[in-house]
């Protein structure tokens, strides 16, 4: 029971710290709304799969309330499929590539030595190649439809940045006096790690990861633009876009909302992500958590 | 675990401080020609210069210098804290950085390090008794969460933040500079240890504060038999809190006077001591407004770049000879009862008298 | 009074925070007379920073001078601070008051060297021929004992902390003001370099004619330079007298206990005074006598009622309803 309460407690403080920044809560109520749109809304909304010649590139009607595209497929109801595997995409790729990031960053800090020159040199290395026609070439020869493969891919290719500006932040805290104090207590090294040293580092973790995921949500987006990349079933606001932009959707007045309703999907997602990262900070900052 | 005594007899250095015969104890910290040299782009840094010297058990020891003096340097490297680059570091009569694994971290423990700035030395994440709580349970000291609670509780009662309760879950943020600095003391004190060593403990805290402050620690000191090495810039502090004790001042990475505190500060010998004492100012209008001063010859502080030759306070010394100052380190000698002073000129009259 | 140099009267300053209003300064009354020092002496957070800022106008643009006056004299004529326009005030702070602040590292700009400070500074008021401005800055410099040579020529970085902090203090004097505030002139700085700033301020005040505040938590400075100090608490002025009043006969409880409080040097080991309670918050500082919890003076009168600051002597003046029972 307590338990429970406890996560309740837990809960409201959170949300309550989330709407203590108003842009921060504006930035969260939008990503509810994604995950609502992508995850809740397709139980609800069937996956608009039937050719319509009669009705292509229709405007937005009260049947088709954002129109039709090239086929004739009611654009609402592939925004709605279309977010799914970008949102689970763009969350993998920043998962997977903050989790390497600390670890190697961390690592490298800590050690120092030449465990340190060894992961700069590497990072520094990988900061060096051309990331986006790499990735180009390697959709020509794998067949990148896998959610999992993909986001690992993706993840490769950033952790360099991310694990830069972990060392970076390692360094400067472990420089700290209660860093010190803890080593004086003989405390172990996954001690200052992990109780000392990471919970002053969550905020800039979380951050991290949200813009991780707004360069994964980037990323893919080019690729499938440039036909490098495809899914088994077309639902992807990338797709959509793709589409209508070879099929020539852009060149009829009626078919505006075919690229930019995934557009502005898009857009919104990214935005609120990014607002999203302002109510971070007051979530993982100690001093608000109790209110002074 | 005892040093060979013929060792220490052998040891003839007039730079050494070596222990009175009179206390044919072991030191409990023993500094042996220490020196500590930080690179700095490139350039050289020598913070400490060997620097000897040798702590009782009980015993409090001020270490008195201005900014840039080694003291802090010093004060980490007798924690554990910084590798000397040059000599030992010996505890209980065993160099430090020649133990085991074991030996080490019952050295580390017993030697525990209380930083300058509350506001940097607790970490924000935790709650007074998290902050507390981890060394009890990583060390075994005790069992679990419920005996964790009881300690945390004696040891905040010992410095004085009663009730207990009311801290237990505070956040540093929610504490008061006096405040934090004695969850750091009571932090050092969960793990038992024989050496405290405080950097400047109470120089971030306000005059009103550091009183109680001082008090506290001087408990400490009583009560618990806590040997002390006291870091201060502020002699007033350092007589206030080591008054049955010793003090050594430190310039420029070397220790140039070290003696019995009373001595010290009535009858310091060192030019730089004096000048040192002469020029502080007093809360008293009528003793700090007719105080004899000692003027300085510059008001220049050399950096630690590049250190004068020789006697490195030379180039600010009213007794400058020149010749002799400015040509050899002269060594910390004996002159007089329980006192070595680094010092060419107080030498040679301490010698003229002597004969 | 004739030669009085500033007065201000009945001072209230407020500004917002977090948790509510932070009285800083409330009902602030006191004088200055020309050619006096005096000394406002408190600990942090007594609001002792946000009067030396307001004396100046130079409070953050959060913070609100609820009511009082501050008058500064000069020559028979005399300005009321708080009804003057932003030209006016960009005159008078550099003319007739300068304030120098703690942290002098910040204050010089750190891509100029100290001569085109000195130029700039008497540019922006009207002073254009550089060279008597240079003339002016090498006589000053002399005064700080710094080589006018080196110094003018060198950059912020070159000097050390003690020299910066004399740097601004004679730029402070190139306008001739006739005030001079100084936040915490000496803190942070070695004990030698704090003793020839001491000297300097000395003999500047032998040489030339101005009125110098500063604002210290430090007695020991009020005790070597003062002709008057002030003990702020909680944002009033407690206790007011002569230097050698309050050191050698204070009437308020708290300017004991931190008379007490301050170790000394010279002499015998004499126990200290600790003061219980920690420092009053000044968002909520309590009710009647702000020093009540911490006194060992305390009736229920303390808890209820807020002491005037009144006459206890020749030219000394405490807030404290047991003043008579203060003995030192």
């Amino acid at each position: 029971m307590t338990i429970a309460r406890g996560i309740i407690h837990w809960f409201r403080q959170t949300l309550g710290l989330i709407a203590r920044n108003k842009v921060g809560f504006l930035g969260f109520v939008g990503l509810l709304f994604f995950i609502v749109l992508a995850f809740v809304m397709p139980l609800f909304v069937p996956l608009d799969k039937t050719s319509r010649v009669d009705k292509i590139y229709s405007p937005p009607s009260a049947e088709h309330i954002l129109g039709t595209d090239f086929q004739g497929r009611d654009i609402f109801s592939l925004v709605v499929h279309g977010g799914r595997d970008v949102i689970v995409i763009a969350f993998l790729t920043g998962a997977i590539s903050t989790l390497i990031a600390v670890v190697l960053g961390s690592t490298s800090a800590l050690l120092g030595g030449a465990v340190d020159s060894a992961i700069m040199a590497a990072a520094d290395f990988w900061l060096a190649i051309p990331t986006f026609p790499l990735l180009a070439v390697l959709a020509t020869q794998i067949k990148l439809n896998d959610v999992w493969l993909l986001s690992l891919i993706l993840a490769l290719l950033s952790w360099a940045t991310l694990t830069r500006a972990i060392r970076s932040q390692v360094l400067s805290l472990r420089q700290r006096d209660y860093v010190e104090a803890a080593r004086s207590l003989g405390m172990s090294n996954g001690h200052i790690i992990f109780k000392e040293i990471m919970p002053n580092m969550m905020s800039y973790i979380a951050i991290s990861l949200v813009f991780a995921m707004t360069a994964a949500v980037y990323a893919q987006g080019g690729l499938v633009f440039l036909g490098l990349l495809s899914f088994s079933d077309n639902n992807s606001w990338a797709v959509t876009i793709q589409l209508a932009w070879t099929r020539g959707a852009i060149f009829f007045k009626d078919s505006f909302l075919n690229i930019m309703a995934p557009v502005i999907a898009i857009a919104l997602f990214q935005l609120s992500l990014v607002l999203f990262t302002r109510s971070l900070e007051e979530v993982f900052n100690p001093r608000l958590r109790t209110g002074v | 675990m005892m040093a060979d005594p013929s060792l220490r007899a052998g040891d003839t250095s007039p730079n050494g401080d070596r222990p009175n015969a009179a206390e044919p104890s072991t030191p409990i910290i023993e500094l042996d020609h220490v020196s500590r040299v930080f690179e700095q782009r490139r350039r050289r840094v020598k913070a400490v210069d060997d620097v000897s010297l040798a702590i009782q058990e009980g015993e409090v020891v001020c270490l008195v210098g201005e900014s840039g003096c080694g003291k802090t340097t010093t004060g980490k490297m007798i924690a554990g804290l910084i590798h000397p680059s040059a000599g030992e570091i010996r505890y209980a009569g065993r160099d430090i950085w020649a133990m085991g694994k074991a030996e080490f971290q019952r050295y580390r423990l017993a030697v525990q390090l209380i930083h300058q700035d509350p506001y940097a030395s607790l970490n924000p994440a935790h709650t007074v008794y998290g902050i507390m709580s981890a060394p009890l349970l990583q060390h075994g000291i005790a069992a679990n969460h419920r005996q964790a609670r009881e300690r945390v509780r004696d040891l905040l009662s010992t410095v004085d933040l009663t009730p207990p309760d009311d801290f237990l879950d505070k956040y540093p943020h929610q504490l008061s500079g006096g405040q934090r600095q004695r969850v750091s003391v009571a932090r050092a004190l969960t793990v038992s240890p024989k050496v405290i060593v405080a950097d400047e403990a109470v120089s971030m805290v306000d005059v009103s504060i550091r009183v109680s402050l001082l008090n506290m620690l001087t408990r400490l000191k009583r009560d618990l038999g806590v040997t002390f090495v006291f870091i201060t810039h502020d002699l007033a502090v350092a007589k206030h809190f080591a008054w049955e004790g010793r003090i050594a001042v430190m310039y420029l990475g070397r220790i140039i006077e070290v003696g019995r505190t009373p001595q010290v500060i009535n009858h310091p010998q060192h030019p730089y001591t004096r000048a040192l004492l002469s020029a502080i100012p007093e809360a008293d209008p009528r003793i700090t407004r007719t105080k004899e001063r000692l003027q300085l010859r510059s008001l220049d502080i050399p950096s630690l770049l590049n250190i004068p030759s020789g006697c490195s306070f030379h180039p600010r010394c009213p007794w400058f000879e020149e010749g002799l100052c400015e040509v050899s380190v002269p060594p910390l000698a004996d002159v007089g009862a329980d006192m070595r002073v680094a010092c060419h000129v107080v030498a040679r009259e301490r010698a003229k008298e002597a004969a | 009074m004739s030669d009085l140099a500033l007065l201000v009267e009945d001072l209230w300053v407020e500004y917002p925070a977090r948790r509510g209003v932070v009285k800083a300064v409330r009902g602030v009354t006191f004088e200055v007379h020309r050619g006096e020092t005096l000394a406002l002496i408190g600990e942090s957070g007594s609001g002792k920073t946000t009067l030396g800022l307001a004396l100046v106008r130079l409070l953050p643009k959060a913070a609100r001078i609820k009511r009082g006056r501050i008058m500064y004299y000069r020559n028979g004529t005399s300005q009321d601070i708080l009804a003057l326009n932003a030209e006016e005030l960009r005159r008078f702070r550099w003319q007739e008051c300068a304030m120098v602040f703690q942290g002098a590292q910040n204050a010089l700009n750190p891509v100029l060297r100290i001569e085109a400070q000195f130029l700039d500074t008497a540019r922006a008021h009207g002073l254009s021929d550089a060279n008597a401005v240079r003339e002016r800055a090498v006589e000053l410099l002399k005064m700080v004992q710094l080589d006018p040579q080196r110094v003018l020529h060198s950059f912020p970085h070159e000097l050390s902390g003690g020299m910066r902090q004399r740097v601004l203090i004679a730029l402070g004097l190139l306008l001739q003001p006739q005030v001079i505030i100084l936040d915490e002139p000496t803190t942070a700085l070695d004990i030698l370099t704090q003793r020839s700033i001491i000297e300097v301020l000395r003999r500047l005040r032998a040489q030339l004619d101005f009125s110098l505040i500063f604002i210290s938590h430090d007695l020991s400075l009020a005790a070597e330079l003062a002709d008057r100090v002030a003990t702020v608490y909680a944002g009033a002025i407690v206790e007011i007298g002569s230097v050698y009043d309050i050191f050698e006969r204070p009437r308020h409880p708290y300017t004991l206990a931190l008379t007490r409080s301050v170790p000394t040097v010279t002499g015998d080991m004499h126990p200290l005074a600790s003061i219980p309670g920690s420092p009053p918050d000044l968002i909520a500082p309590p009710l009647g006598c702000a020093f009540h919890p911490r006194c060992p003076l305390a009736t229920d009168q303390c808890k209820r009622e807020e002491p005037p600051l009144e006459r206890v002597g020749k030219e000394q003046m405490a807030a404290c309803w047991h003043w008579r029972e203060v003995n030192p």
